[in-house]
């Protein structure tokens, strides 16, 4: 008997080191009945943990009997995405509450969805909302992620070159206008009008929501090669190539630290994007202060829509969680509450999607934002008109694909390379998507 | 005797404890592993959602963006070769020289440098080069470019060709060092009295080298070839760290990377899966022919 003594010593070893870690693991979720509950949260911006946790002191004044933590995890970005992915299609390991940034979020919804419908809670409120901002987050009726912003998409014009060429940006309606505009800069400055992005989409896809196209239809066809979206990438790439009043953004896209010192340097005379960029210009290019107006999108057509709810973040509560009607309803106050809205203004300078919230005083604070473009406290007052001109993003399972195609070979081949027209590049990109 | 020495005493088993632990770890961390990604590159995996979809995944494959990938993969495994093989072995060879006498300490030191680079975290080495060949004009590249009366460029944006560049460029940089160190081992290995008779028989420098120490080291030679194309096929953090998870008109993607877009940008694992076992086959048929290519099946011929 004795000599199986080494035998099981050694396997009992493995075993014990691996059983072991899991029941570590498993203990981990029995809470105590009492005291405040614990939520896990992971984001990918660590500024959104900060927003969290001043609605968990709000929401903990309100709830004496059900207080909350908020753990919260800032990972970086493509860590977090996979992290979740492998948590989600694995069965463990998700936290309560997670952000999503809107051009993954596809990838959540695809097989049974392992998130928890918010409609529940967005029903009753739905109508105060830009609806357009949950659609993004819906599959079959369900709203699976809650927004931070509307992404009211507009247009940055740096006043102090616009005034220098002699045109005045309200004149500017119509995309005709705005070229014409780019000439006049064009010839009486060193500047150029504006910049493209050769890496990225924030240049295309706005266009292509306003002129009210999509890249996937609501069956989730492909669409990225029709008619509308072609004229759009046409217009952009005539802008650089034949009216000479674009670059490509240095550095290939508008995050780009080459971009922010072109700018800063009065390299452009505009830019178009969404509302949240604001916070670029005034932790990147702060040199620009009180030099930057802040107008509509020009129009396609006469009727046509000024703007477009771009990029995003929808927050999810993981079904495997153990606190999930907890975290649903503590998100949803965050979220969903007039007094989140706010505070999504406050502190992170988003554009809140609760439109009841744009007049209010609230909105109204001066700030680092307010001090820095030339509208002031205005800003809300004078978009709010914007929201009721977003058309709706189809988001379909292939969105994240669509978007990896158009940063690597539509964009590049079109715009850098002049390898492709707009027409060949966009059907061939469409073809992959169809395959 | 003590008890622990007892089960010793049958022999049988001794063989089987000690590769116990070997086998354990390769079972959990390889061949569990393996024959997973095998079953789920004939599945489509989505959250809450396994179901076997057939050859799909590997139909899939047939795509422009595959065949760039490959592409790159194997310009870059066979320039890193062409590169960090001869390189290294002139230069351990000059360095050898000065192994004894009045070179000595200065061996050392260069020695100490020139490992220097393969400790470095490659995400601070990408940083780093990503940093010097910034679109910015008083980037260090194009700082040189314009002293020596170029324009400055966009390195990174400048396409194909540009970009395979400076991928070669990093590799070289970091492993030219650690390879003089393999050729330097194997340097010590060859009798010094085969360079003294060359010598007697009027052999010049280039002589010996072609003759005695290229040969010599063919050994070292084909280690070095095997470990470079596994790094080669498998290179995603360079190009990761210059490029980003994406890079215009797909530089950058090597079928590493693409296993990285397709399994966890796109949600795709089956497929990313599919991508990873013809990886693992290719990389297989390669080493397997440039090892018979080489000779190192071959008994007894040292």
């Amino acid at each position: 008997m004795r000599r199986h003594t080494m035998w099981v010593a050694m396997v009992l070893v493995f075993v014990g080191a691996t059983t072991g870690l899991f029941a570590a693991g498993q203990q981990e979720g029995m809470e105590e009945a009492s005291g405040p509950v614990e939520l896990e949260l992971w984001t990918f911006q660590e500024i959104h943990i900060a927003f969290y946790e001043r609605m968990a002191e709000l929401w903990n004044e309100q709830h004496p009997d059900r207080q909350v933590v908020i753990n919260g995890t800032a990972y970086p970005y493509g860590d977090m995405h996979n992290n979740l992915l492998v948590a989600l299609q694995s069965g463990t390991g998700a936290p309560d509450i997670v952000d999503i940034e809107i051009s993954r979020f596809p990838n959540y919804l695809r097989g049974n969805v392992q998130l928890r419908s918010m409609n529940d809670y967005v029903d009753p409120v739905r109508d105060d909302f830009v609806e357009a901002r949950f659609d993004i987050y819906t599959k079959d009726g369900n709203v699976y992620g809650l927004p931070f912003h509307v992404g009211l998409t507009v247009m940055y014009y740096n006043t102090e070159i616009m005034d220098a060429a002699g045109v005045d940006i309200d004149s500017i309606d119509t995309w005709d206008d705005y070229i014409a505009a780019g000439h006049q800069v064009v010839d009486n400055t060193d500047a150029w009008m504006t910049t493209v992005e050769a890496t990225e989409q924030w240049s295309f896809w706005p266009l292509v929501t306003e002129r009210k196209s999509n890249f996937f239809g609501s069956d989730g066809s492909v669409q990225l090669d029709n008619q509308t979206n072609i004229e759009v990438l046409e217009m952009l790439n005539d802008m650089v190539r034949t009216e000479g009043i674009a670059r490509t953004a240095p550095g290939g896209f508008h995050h780009a630290e080459e971009y922010y010192g072109f700018m800063a340097d009065g390299g452009a005379a505009s830019i178009w994007m969404p509302l949240w960029y604001m916070g670029r210009f005034t932790d990147y290019m702060s040199d620009l202060s009180g030099k930057i107006a802040i107008r509509p999108l020009p129009r396609f057509t006469p009727d046509g829509f000024r703007s477009a709810g771009m990029g995003g973040t929808g927050t999810a509560v993981p079904t495997q969680g153990d606190h999930v009607e907890l975290a649903a309803e503590f998100l949803a106050f965050a979220k969903l509450s007039e007094e989140g809205n706010i505070l999504l203004w406050e502190e992170l300078g988003f554009d809140p999607p609760r439109k009841s919230v744009w007049t209010s005083d609230a909105l109204a604070q001066e700030n680092k934002y307010t001090d820095f473009f030339t509208n002031g406290t205005e800003i809300f007052r004078q978009m709010l008109p914007l929201t009721e001109e977003i058309h709706p993003v189809n988001m379909t399972t292939q969105i994240p694909d669509a978007i990896t195609l158009i940063q690597t070979e539509v964009m590049p081949s079109v715009l850098s390379e002049g390898s492709a027209t707009p027409a060949e590049a966009l059907r061939r990109a469409a073809d992959q998507l169809r395959q | 005797m003590p008890a622990l020495s007892r089960p010793f005493k049958n022999q049988r088993y001794v063989p089987y404890v000690f590769v116990l632990p070997f086998v354990l770890s390769a079972g959990l961390f390889f061949v569990y592993p393996v024959i997973q990604t095998i079953i789920m590159s004939f599945q489509e995996i989505a959250p809450g959602l396994r179901e076997f979809v057939g050859l799909d995944n590997y139909r899939r494959l047939a795509n422009p963006r595959f065949y760039t990938a490959l592409r790159n993969s194997f310009v870059y495994t066979f320039l890193t070769i062409a590169v960090l093989i001869p390189v290294p072995m002139v230069l351990a060879v000059l360095l050898n020289s000065a192994r004894s006498g009045a070179g000595r300490s200065a061996f050392t030191v260069l020695r100490g440098m020139l490992f220097l680079p393969a400790l470095m975290s490659v995400v601070v080495v990408g940083t780093v080069f990503r940093l010097m060949f910034a679109s910015s004009e008083s980037a260090i590249a194009n700082t040189v470019a314009q002293l020596l009366g170029f324009p400055p460029t966009e390195w990174l944006l400048a396409g194909p060709t540009t970009a395979m560049v400076l991928l070669v460029l990093v590799a070289t940089w970091r492993w030219t060092g650690i390879n003089i160190i393999y050729f330097l081992a194997g340097l010590q290995q060859i009798p010094n009295e085969l360079y003294e008779s060359a010598e007697l028989d009027g052999a010049n420098a280039f002589q010996k080298f072609r003759r005695i120490t290229v040969p010599l080291l063919r050994p070292v030679t084909v280690f070095v070839l095997t470990i470079s194309v596994f790094g080669g096929f498998a290179m995603f953090e360079e190009s990761f760290v210059l490029w980003g998870p994406t890079s215009p008109g797909n530089v950058g993607l090597t079928m590493v990377k693409y296993i990285y877009q397709q399994g966890f940008q796109s949600a795709q694992m089956g497929l990313g899966s599919a991508v990873g076992i013809t990886l693992l086959a290719i990389v297989f048929l390669v080493s397997l022919a440039l090892l018979k290519l080489t000779g190192f099946f071959r008994q007894g011929d040292e």
